[in-house]
């Protein structure tokens, strides 16, 4: 099995080669042919190796070659493969591939179909190299090539400079997490002497928990996470990323590299449980961000802004479990989420397809008979993100809410509050788009279509994971068997909770579920349906809208102060230091000018002056006054 | 392998260009020399490896000592160990694509591509010298085509910068001179003053000596490296340069700085090294977050990339400021780099200045739709800067805040720190300005009917492409072939420390 791993990375890289070299000479046919083949047969490969994986629980190192070696510093390039490896190796390629189809239909029209992709091959690529290193710094370089895909993706129509503005942001704003990232791994290193994964872990048997190395280390590792992963306060990118392509967004930001910062925390858990204060940190990020993003996409009218927020708030969610502890369900979550978030935004992708490029909800409704497929399928997307019982949402958040249950009464009741409101905006978002009467203008009226099969297949597929996917972890009192946290029990052990009342609270749990689901239907039906909504909003609601004014205080903040710091030293290089090398310039200058007028040419006054220093010299030795 | 072939090369391709008629023979000898110097530097590399395979483990290879002038005991001592090899690499890899890019140049075209040879020929000489005299002869030869460059093909306030680049230089010289001169005077090998390098390392200058001696060794070639404050001549020496010229100076010229800091300073003076290595690292890590913060508001593309040469070259000061393996290496590896880096910088400014006439960020746009590959080029460039994986600069940078880092006291922490940081001003000011300039609508209508690239400034981009990619993707080779070389340094450091 061994053999294959290489290979895993190498295909999509030779995607982009072959991509990048041959660009326009090629017909858009060819370029996706290429393009999905590689990634179809890394899938191919993936499923070998997480088959292997299957019956044991040894990690498997593959060594490619020395990359670099100076002085004490030594780095190799390998690749470790173990039980968390090969989940998101299923997840990457898997989905991956889903959105490679769906992009060929997608994209087809757009001159730049190749480009678009040769960077997606490219992205896969650096992300399979992030979830495959066996060392940080491996895993730095493919954190640091998604973030360039990211940002060559948000401004893929470089044309538009709010697009490119964007795509600055989100390099910019990534940048300062990685900043972070670096300098934990520069102290992991001082600390061990070591960036290796299992060596790292070997030496951790004489640390104690609450280290105090270790906890900064962990905060600058969780720093890097927040930017990858858009935590508050690093989170403004990422609505803003919504610039790019549909499939990008699904790929990128919803479904793979923004949970490259949870990954990065399962993968370092090992040293993050040893630092309790690291982990409640994450567990309150996470909070707020769930919670604070969740009420922000309450009153955003931009399908795909709805999306975004949507993921934010998972994305806390996630983390939120890491905190509490419970490593096992904050990776479940990120693969029901690569599911359902990913079949929503190919199910966006495919209404603005239908709708000639609107984007805006209020100029939408009454979709469901126009694209059917789309409908059914972005329902289930919807039911199974607002945890419809037994869809693969509802397993993932009822496992992350009980862990949540057993740490912090507080943070449970907190989210239990973003399941609602979740739900809420998700079915807001349905009604809107798919019930009422159509509201757009009758030329994209005229338009409405289903997508081709290129783009409703994948549509299918994810709709069965979403529903589906639940089933590997479904707990004991509905009759099923927690294979998923067992497969992860040997990488990262969650804390078991069992008490007495476990099964009843389960039950309770469903039952307030179905609940508030109905309930919920019955207020969007009443609200949103029937082309009743507010679509200015005003007082508290504005500033949801406008995301807390996050990007104003921060403009205010930092982006003002730096540029000045910018132009303050610019002038102080140009009048300061410069003017001093003029200066000193100048002086010689003005020094020559006026000794210049010692150069009499009277012999009378070079005599004199040759007397008087005569004089001066013999003063001066006989008076010994030197 | 006979090292004088690399400075008779350029040398007989300078005086082959004057017997030349016609730019188009000029140029044809010029691409043949510089193409020459490329192979020569290759099998430099190739023989290099070879003598070491077989178990050559001598610190100087290829050596040879032919005394010119036996009253002050001046030896042309030459030879090199991997770090020269790296340099000269740079220098042939650079001066090869500043031949391409200058293919059409019209005016006093003998003149302009004889002293760019000229100047090749300086550098190679000062990389290989073992004797300081002999190095500090070729530093001179170095410098003063530059002068002319400037002058001569500049634009904009021509006379101004070109004045003050030599004027600084010169000074810069000048201290360099004081303190080999102290070198000389304070040593005694048989009882005879010496300035050749390796029977220098061998003996102990007194310590009052190094201390004296070492800030005008050291500063003198700052200045070269633009050490923080000696570095104004860097953004108007860059932009009034031609092209070419500025991939030189900033490429190769900037390096002789950072190269004679390691090799004479801090070599020869290892006492002197430890006891100002604060103030050397207060200044280079001023350098860095200066440099990157006065980028940041540039509107010029050339003075965006002077002054974040000015930043990047204080991470080769802070590399040999910190005195480990590791960050040395990162040094010598940051020369390299950003030399490539530089050079491919300039030479993307060029093209697309002969193409759009004007080089205010504000004013381009949208160059990416109407030339890719020289749009291509320019991004690849800024991500080279940025520190991207895959290009040198991650590679090069990465080192040397791993070194950095491996001091560990803790004022050195916080200068590595604030170091690091400069990692987020460097993506603002390049995204920034591939934003605007590259990418976006496109402002102008005149520039809807320019032209891409032509072969040989495709040529002249590929070559300097594949350097950096070569070190960003398996940068083993590099740093294999420079760490034997920084260790001798690093162990002439660490006695220095026993010592005291």
């Amino acid at each position: 099995m061994e053999q294959f791993i290489p290979l895993i990375p190498l295909m999509p890289l030779i995607g982009f080669a072959v991509l990048g070299l041959a660009g326009n000479n090629i017909s858009k046919l060819m370029a996706a042919i290429i393009g999905c083949t590689a990634i179809a047969v890394s899938f191919v490969f993936s499923l070998l190796v997480f088959n292997a994986q299957l019956g044991t629980e040894e990690s498997v190192t593959v060594t490619m070659f020395n990359w670099f070696e100076a002085g004490s510093f030594k780095v190799e390039l390998a690749f470790l493969v173990d039980h968390l490896t090969s989940i998101f190796l299923l997840i990457v390629t898997g989905v991956g591939l889903l959105i490679h189809i769906y992009s060929s239909g997608y994209m087809h029209d757009d001159i730049a179909h190749n480009r678009f992709f040769t960077y997606l091959n490219l992205f896969i690529f650096f992300m399979l190299l992030l979830v495959m290193g066996n060392n940080y710094l491996v895993m730095f370089i493919g954190w640091e090539g998604v973030g360039l895909c990211s940002y060559l993706l948000i401004g893929f129509w470089h044309k538009v400079d709010a697009y490119n503005k964007a795509a600055n942001k989100a390099f910019i704003m990534n940048r300062i997490g990685d900043l972070g990232l670096l300098l934990g791994i520069f102290l992991l290193y001082t600390k061990f002497g070591t960036l290796n994964f299992i060596d790292i872990k070997s030496h951790l048997a004489e640390i104690q928990v609450g280290d105090p190395t270790i906890v900064v280390a962990t905060l600058l590792l969780f720093i890097g996470a927040m930017g990858k992963s858009a935590q508050i306060p690093l989170h403004t990118w990422l609505p803003d990323a919504m610039a790019g392509p549909t499939p990008v967004s699904a790929l990128i930001h919803a479904a793979t590299m923004v949970t490259a910062g949870i990954y990065m925390v399962v993968r370092s858990n090992f040293i993050y449980s040893l630092a309790p204060f690291t982990l409640e940190f994450i567990a309150i990020i996470g909070l707020i961000t769930a919670f604070v993003a969740a009420t922000i996409a309450l009153f955003q009218n931009d399908i795909k802004k709805v999306l975004a927020y949507s993921t934010l708030s998972q994305l806390g969610y996630m983390f939120l479990a890491l905190g509490v502890g419970a490593y096992s369900s904050g990776v479940f979550h990120v693969m029901t989420h690569a599911f359902f978030k990913a079949l929503l935004f190919l199910g966006a992708g495919s209404v603005i397809h239908a709708m000639s490029g609107e984007q805006d909800l209020l100029k939408m409704g009454g979709l469901r008979k126009k694209i059917p497929l789309t409908f059914i399928t972005f329902l289930i997307g919807v039911l199974a993100i607002s945890g419809f019982p037994f869809t693969s949402g509802f397993v993932s958040k009822d496992e992350i809410l009980m862990s949540v249950f057993y740490h912090n009464k507080l943070y449970f009741y907190i989210a239990a509050a973003v399941a609602v409101i979740t739900a809420f905006y998700m079915m807001r978002l349905l009604m809107l788009a798919f019930f009422g009467t159509f509201r757009g203008t009758h030329e994209q009226e005229h338009h409405l279509h289903e997508s081709p099969a290129s783009m409703t297949m994948p549509l299918v597929v994810l709709a069965i994971l979403s529903m589906l996917g639940g089933l590997v972890q479904l707990p004991h009192i509905y009759g099923g068997k927690p294979i998923f946290e067992e497969f992860l029990n040997s990488i990262a052990p969650t804390l078991k909770h069992e008490d007495a009342s476990l099964a009843m609270k389960e039950w309770l749990m469903l039952g307030v579920t179905c609940l508030g689901l109905v309930v919920v239907y019955f207020l969007t039906k009443k609200f949103y349906a029937d082309d009743k909504f507010e679509g200015v909003y005003t007082g508290f609601k504005k500033t949801l809208a406008n995301n807390y004014y996050f990007d104003e205080i921060y403009n205010t903040l930092f982006t003002k102060p730096l540029n000045f710091i910018s132009q303050y030293y610019n002038a102080f290089d140009r009048l300061v230091i410069d003017g001093g090398v003029d200066g000193i310039g100048k002086l010689v200058n003005w020094g020559g000018d006026k000794l210049r007028y010692l150069q009499t040419g009277y012999t009378g006054f070079y005599l004199f002056a040759m007397v008087l220093s005569i004089a001066a010299f013999l003063i001066i030795s006989l008076f010994n006054l030197l | 392998m006979n090292l004088s072939l690399l400075i008779l090369v350029p040398l007989l391709t300078a005086v082959a260009i004057l017997l030349c008629n016609g730019l188009k023979q000029v140029r044809s000898v010029a691409l043949l020399g510089s193409a020459v110097q490329l192979l020569l530097a290759l099998g430099l590399l190739y023989t290099y490896h070879q003598e070491r395979e077989t178990g050559n483990t001598a610190q100087m290879l290829f050596e040879f000592n032919y005394t010119w002038f036996a009253n002050l005991n001046i030896n042309y001592h030459i030879g090199v160990d991997g770090i020269s090899i790296a340099m000269i690499l740079l220098t042939s890899f650079v001066v090869i694509s500043g031949v391409l890019v200058s293919w059409s140049m019209e005016m006093l075209n003998k003149e302009f591509f004889f002293l760019l040879m000229f100047l090749s020929m300086g550098a190679y000489g000062f990389f290989i010298s073992l004797d300081v005299f002999t190095l500090f002869f070729f530093l001179e030869v170095a410098v003063i085509p530059k002068f002319l460059l400037i002058g001569i093909w500049g634009s904009g306030k021509k006379e101004y910068s070109a004045m003050k680049l030599a004027l600084m230089l010169m000074g810069g010289s000048a201290l360099v001179f004081v303190g080999l001169c102290g070198l000389y005077f304070n040593s005694s090998i048989n009882g005879a003053h010496s300035f050749d390098i390796l029977a220098l390392s061998k003996t102990h200058i007194p310590l009052n000596a190094q201390m004296l001696f070492f800030p005008f060794a050291f500063i003198g070639f700052g200045i070269f490296t633009a050490l923080f404050p000696f570095h104004t001549w860097v953004p108007d020496g860059h932009s009034s340069a031609p092209t070419a010229a500025s991939m030189f100076l900033a490429g190769i010229s900037m390096k002789l700085g950072g190269y004679g800091c390691l090799r004479v300073a801090v070599y020869l003076m290892p006492d002197a090294a430890h006891a100002y290595s604060g103030i050397i690292i207060l200044l280079s890590t001023i350098a860095i977050i200066y440099g990157a913060f006065a980028t940041m508001m540039q509107t010029d593309l050339k003075y965006i990339n002077a002054y974040s040469s000015i930043s990047h070259c204080g991470f080769v000061i802070l590399g040999i400021g910190m005195l480990t393996p590791t960050s040395i290496t990162g040094a010598v590896l940051q020369m390299v780099s950003h030399g490539l880096m530089t050079a491919l910088f300039f030479a993307a400014i060029g093209m697309i200045y002969t193409r759009t006439h004007t080089r205010i960020v504000a004013q381009l746009g949208g160059l990416l739709k109407v030339m890719p590959f020289i749009a291509s080029v320019f991004i690849i460039s800024g991500l080279c800067s940025l520190g991207l994986p895959g290009f040198s600069g991650f590679v090069a940078e990465m080192t040397v805040f791993m070194g950095a880092w491996q001091n560990p006291d803790t004022m050195y922490r916080i200068a590595t720190i604030l170091a690091c940081a400069s990692i987020v001003v460097t993506a603002v000011y390049i995204l920034r300005a591939a934003g605007k300039a590259v990418m976006g609508p496109i402002n102008d209508d005149r520039f809807t009917s320019l032209s891409d690239a032509v072969w040989n400034e495709k040529l002249a981009a590929v070559i300097l492409i594949s350097g950096i990619v070569a070190i960003g993707v398996v940068p083993f080779w590099l740093s294999n072939l420079v760490t034997p070389g920084t260790e001798q340094i690093i162990l002439q450091t660490g006695q220095a420390l026993l010592l005291k």
